[in-house]
């Protein structure tokens, strides 16, 4: 089963367009989303959740159509956090989390007790005085302590040292130890996605140029640094990305597009995804 | 079980994963009938993907060296003598595939090659 199946997405504002999105998430892994600010990621997440109106298209969220009745019930197993979390300003962790105790049937308060532990959280600041990391720390342990099935993050480790953002990330990397969890989240922290996911979605512009998996996408592409006359060899078709300069040119080739005669440099999703995004703009 | 994932190597994931178990298994670390980690277990421990841990664990199966119960897990198969022997012909036939398109440009006849692998067995015999 999907935790979540997109299709042919679309949304359009006055100045932005979200166009076409096509992809899905399948139970027991993590999907990230990728993409410059301003790219379609928080627009997608929105839709997700119904949030905002779509235009057009099919959202399916744990098999329940999101624009159904039967919906509502299915949020309970969805943990949420978004970019920016907002709790009433007077609130301490502890209010938090008695409120929470009575919004969601689920709520495991011993759970939620021990994650604003582990995050070393305040138990009795008021939310105003909270900084960003506290701020999504606190949402996120929200999010991961009512029993959710799937969680969607946007944004959710960006504002957060390098220490915590790994500590997160097992978290979540251990949240899908049980096949039944799936996660979507979108973060322009490249480097932390390409840790923890499962399948990449790369959002560009209000349209998705790729969703693979991300071995795939490593094994696939990869980077050469060539002299312009060795460039010339390179057949076009492998030719996914170029960056000129006076010493010389550097390539991104797909492998399979023919070029496995070439000592070819490992890659990062980083430069996949800065090399993509590059040639999207040139055509 | 140790595993060592190298992201700097040339080899993808799968393969790096496939080729350690694989060698365990014939090098009688592992022996028949013992259980691997589930590929879920194996893919969180390791930090890699899912997908990846499984489609190791699926050559593996391909290639005769586990079996999967389902809802159980996975096994060590019993150690095939006829897969590996199957395997080491391939290798045999390969390498005379190259003999054969070397041989022309030496001018070397079938008989040539027929007898300089005879002097070479008898070179062996001597030592």
């Amino acid at each position: 089963m999907n935790a979540i199946e997109i299709n042919s997405l679309c949304k359009s504002y006055k100045d932005f367009e979200l166009k076409d999105i096509t992809f899905s998430l399948p139970q027991g892994s993590i999907i990230g989303l990728v993409g410059e600010n301003g790219a379609g990621k928080s627009t997608t997440i929105k839709l997700i959740m119904d949030a905002i109106e779509r235009d057009s298209g099919t959202v399916t969220v744990l098999g329940t159509d999101n624009k159904s009745p039967q919906f509502k019930s299915v949020k309970e197993d969805i943990g949420v956090v978004l970019d920016e979390a907002y709790y009433p300003e007077v609130l301490t962790a502890k209010n938090v989390g008695a409120v929470m105790k009575n919004t969601y049937k689920n709520w495991n308060a011993e759970q939620y007790d021990a994650l604003i532990k582990l995050f070393n959280l305040p138990t009795d600041k008021q939310f105003k005085d909270f900084s960003r990391g506290m701020t999504m720390k606190l949402a996120i342990a929200v999010a991961l302590s009512h029993a959710p099935k799937l969680l969607i993050l946007d944004e959710a480790t960006s504002g957060l040292d390098p220490m915590i953002r790994d500590e997160i990330l097992d978290i979540f990397n251990d949240f899908t130890r049980d096949e039944t969890h799936s996660i979507l989240l979108s973060s322009h922290i490249v480097s932390d996605l390409e840790k923890i996911c499962d399948y990449i979605a790369f959002i560009h512009k209000g349209r998705l140029l790729f969703c693979e998996e991300k071995d795939v996408l490593l094994n696939e592409y990869a980077i050469l640094k060539l002299t312009k006359a060795e460039f010339e060899a390179v057949p076009q078709r492998a030719v996914k990305g170029v960056k000129k300069s006076d010493y010389g040119v550097e390539v991104l080739v797909q492998k399979s597009a023919g070029s496995k005669a070439f000592k070819a440099e490992h890659t990062t999703l980083e430069e996949i995804i800065l090399f993509l995004a590059k040639g999207d703009d040139a055509k | 079980m140790e595993i060592i994932i190298s992201n700097a190597s040339d080899k993808p994931i799968y393969e790096q994963i496939y080729t350690q178990i694989k060698n365990r298994i014939i090098s009688g670390e592992l022996n028949e009938g013992d259980a691997l980690p589930s590929i879920r277990a194996l893919a969180k421990d390791l930090r890699i993907s899912v997908i990846t841990t499984k489609r190791a664990y699926d050559e593996l199966e391909h290639d005769g060296f586990i079996y999967t119960v389902s809802a159980k897990g996975c096994y060590v198969a019993q150690k095939n003598t006829e897969i590996m022997r199957e395997g080491q012909l391939r290798q045999i036939e390969q390498h005379m595939r190259e003999i054969m398109s070397l041989a022309p440009a030496c001018r070397l006849s079938d008989e040539d090659i027929i007898e300089m692998l005879r002097i070479m067995q008898q070179e062996g015999n001597e030592r």
